[in-house]
């Protein structure tokens, strides 16, 4: 039967309709924004998250290849939070331009961290063996102590972290991820 | 051009006949251009007084709402308007003044971050840097604040940046690259949910303030009269449908009815229009509408599956979607008996559970009377402002109100003190319609000051005092849940309020008796100029029915 608008009118049913937003993901999110280059902004977005209960894991902020334009890259955590209210919300800011929520088998990510060791002796070859698997370089070193710098994804950095715990690990800084899409699509 | 003339000038473009605010430090120069502007300057007492006037003139227009102040004190003074402004969704731009640029950070006199203490609560705000910016800020921000879902915009100046002098040329056009807010709702989701309303053997449409707000009170009517759809409404919603006849279930949530309640309960299919499924609407979520699926038109997507997952979401303009649901529907042909079994549970309910109350043979004035009372005396026809309380709910109840935009109150912050400024925009805004402010005793005391305004401006409002001595709502909530344990609701029998109306230039009356209550209001509402009217009503009165709070919607009480 066809209706007067032309399309079909079979009928629906109601036990047929399903919800399937507001769900939580139960996976890590690399949501990449673009945003105004306009003071204020970053407090925007970290202020909704503080507002509505969402944490951010990591954030980073650069500048793009216009001056008008800065790119957030942020971690959020989609077993605590439903995503799609994140990036709604996010939408909402009139100075946020654009929003991607990599998935990770379509980007690549990356992040820095620097390492502080106090060692010395043999124990110090150990280490620095350590960081040759992890594919890191030593930048600085001085009569008991050696800095680390590794670049990886946020689980080789903690795991790289975890390795060096034993030895007198002084401090640690990290950048927080940036995340780039694969192929040939802008991210 | 001095910028501030600039300003007047914008201002003019954007049809803004009225500026409600206060003059201090950093915005004079902005002052000293209202001396040779056309604009109408309304002078407040308090800066709240005319943040809440801006919003009481926007949600009687439908136009932008425009509140000045200068920095500092002024500024926070504000912030309560600005966040009342943005849980309802209600389009007005708050111009404040600032420190000097140079002194900004210094904690210079009157130095307050408005942008930061306002933030979480604007839609948008900015801060002038550049004078040359400031008419196309302003041009921005009242695109932003009236376009999508309106809200309130902060527009903050430093007062070295309004004294200076601009090439000022008309701002035709806005560019926002990340604001995108007129939406088109989806072809197949709107046939979808035209199906789905089909299929419907218990459907209910509940509305909310997003239909007075996108003026789609009409669209909305031609919907419910597709078939015989019942149709509730969110306090916000009130007036988008008639509250009367067969279709009507009246409000819904913590102090609606039994109707319209128990429909959300049993109902298979509920088609939310302009509503946010607020925890006073859903009582227990989890509890909430558990034979239903969920159609949800919002101009925010944001609003979809925020508290109740969609079925069928539809992001758009509710004035541009519920015409074509309405055309898919009647497509359908839908066989309109389906839902007789379901009007007959509903008239049901209607008939055994009405609102109603106990009247006394005596001459004491219950609080329920006086709203029905106040009804009689307007015709039913009055623009109804309120402040926040027991009087409210009573009102929410008691006066029928026919039309959209008639009935202006606090919803979302639930902000004492809202009536009195409100009632005064809404009467600049519609001068020829009556404007009566129904308020409790304590809340009108909260912006009372503004008194001052309306006698001097000749703002002709009508403050029907619903007097009980007490903070009537919070002594109920202290009897019901807290063992009748009072604390600090009593407020004695102070102010004389017929005393305090003639300080302040205006009527006083005070009415105590019954049965001439109609007779009385109907000629304090005759006596021109500002009139304060205190009515003595009983004290331990109580709002019902009433969903206790965490309490499934199907276990009313009273």
């Amino acid at each position: 039967m066809m209706n007067a608008e032309g399309g079909t009118s079979e009928t629906l049913s109601l036990d047929d309709l399903h919800a399937s937003v507001g769900v939580r993901s139960g996976r890590k999110h690399v949501l990449s924004i673009l945003v105004e280059n306009k003071p204020g902004v970053l407090t925007r977005v970290a202020g909704l998250f503080t507002r509505r209960g969402f944490n951010i894991d990591t954030l980073a902020v650069g500048p793009t290849d216009d001056d008008a334009i800065s790119r957030i890259t942020l971690t959020v955590d989609g077993a605590l939070h439903p995503i799609d209210q994140v990036t709604k919300q996010l939408h909402k800011l009139v100075n946020v331009i654009k929003i991607r929520d990599l998935e990770p088998g379509d980007s690549l990510a990356r992040e820095l961290a620097l390492f502080k060791v106090t060692v010395d002796g043999p124990r110090r070859a150990e280490v620095m063996q350590i960081c040759d698997i992890f594919r890191g370089k030593v930048v600085d070193v001085s009569k008991d102590s050696v800095i680390f710098e590794v670049t990886g994804t946020t689980e080789k950095i903690t795991a790289f972290d975890e390795m060096l715990k034993p030895f007198g690990l002084v401090e640690m800084m990290r950048t927080g991820e940036i995340a780039i899409a694969r192929g040939r699509d802008e991210t | 051009m001095r910028a501030v003339d600039a300003i007047m000038e914008c201002l003019k473009a954007e049809g803004v006949e009225v500026v409600f605010g206060l003059p201090g430090g950093a915005n004079l120069p902005t002052y000293d251009a209202f001396v040779d502007s056309e604009i109408k300057h309304i002078l407040v007492r308090h800066e709240a007084g005319g943040g809440h006037a801006a919003e009481g003139y926007a949600k009687a227009t439908g136009k932008v709402g425009v509140a000045f102040g200068t920095s500092g004190p002024g500024a926070t003074n504000l912030v309560t308007p600005i966040v009342d402004a943005m849980m309802d969704s209600v389009p007005v731009v708050f111009m404040t003044g600032q420190i000097r640029s140079d002194l900004l950070g210094t904690d210079g006199f009157q130095e307050a971050d408005t942008i930061g203490i306002t933030m979480p609560g604007v839609k948008h705000s900015f801060m002038v840097t550049d004078a040359n910016d400031i008419p196309r800020t302003i041009h921005e921000a009242f695109y932003i604040a009236r376009s999508g879902r309106p809200g309130p915009v902060v527009v903050d100046i430093p007062v070295d940046i309004s004294r200076a002098d601009i090439d000022y040329e008309p701002v035709m056009e806005v560019s926002l690259p990340g604001y995108q807010p007129n939406v088109e709702g989806n072809a197949k989701q709107i046939r979808q949910a035209a199906k789905a309303l089909a299929a419907a053997k218990r459907p209910v449409l509940y509305v909310g303030g997003g239909v007075v707000l996108g003026d789609a009170s009409e669209e909305l009517r031609a919907l419910a009269a597709s078939d015989r759809f019942p149709v509730t409404s969110t306090l916000m919603g009130l007036g988008s449908f008639p509250s009367e006849g067969p279709q009507w279930l009246g409000m819904l949530g913590m102090h609606g009815t039994r109707a319209a309640n128990y429909s959300m309960d049993q109902a298979d299919l509920i088609c939310a229009i302009g509503a946010r499924f607020d925890d006073r609407i859903t009582g227990k979520l989890d509890e909430f509408a558990p034979h239903a699926k969920f159609i949800h038109i919002d101009v925010d997507p944001a609003e979809i599956s925020k508290n109740v997952p969609a079925h069928i979401p539809i992001v758009g303009d509710v004035k541009s979607i519920l015409p074509h649901l309405t055309s898919e529907y009647r497509a359908l042909g839908a066989d309109s008996t389906r839902l007789d079994d379901w009007l007959a549970k509903i008239e049901g309910w209607k008939k055994e559970f009405p609102l109603t109350y106990t009247d006394t043979d005596d001459n004491e004035i219950r609080p329920q009377y006086m709203v029905e009372a106040v009804y009689e005396a307007t015709g039913g026809n009055a623009i109804v402002c309120s402040d926040v309380g027991q009087h409210q709910m009573w009102t929410a109840q008691y006066y029928h109100f026919p039309e959209p935009r008639r009935w202006i109150n606090s919803g979302g912050l639930g902000t004492m003190g809202f009536g009195l400024p409100a009632a005064m925009g809404a009467k600049i805004g519609c001068p020829d319609q009556d404007v009566v402010l129904i308020a409790g005793d304590g809340s009108i005391q909260m912006n009372m000051q503004e008194l001052a305004a309306c006698s001097q401006e000749g703002i002709d409002v009508k403050v029907l005092i619903m007097n009980n001595g007490c903070l009537g709502m919070v002594r109920q909530w202290q009897e019901l849940f807290w063992e009748k344990r009072y604390s600090h609701v009593d407020m004695g029998d102070y102010p004389d309020f017929v005393k305090l109306a003639e300080a302040y230039g205006a009527t006083g009356v005070r009415l105590t008796d019954k049965s001439t209550l109609v007779d009385d209001l109907r000629s304090a509402i005759a006596t021109p100029g500002p009139v304060v009217v205190d009515v003595r009503v009983t004290e331990e009165e109580n709002v019902y029915p009433m969903i206790s709070p965490g309490m499934p919607a199907r276990d009313m009480v009273g």
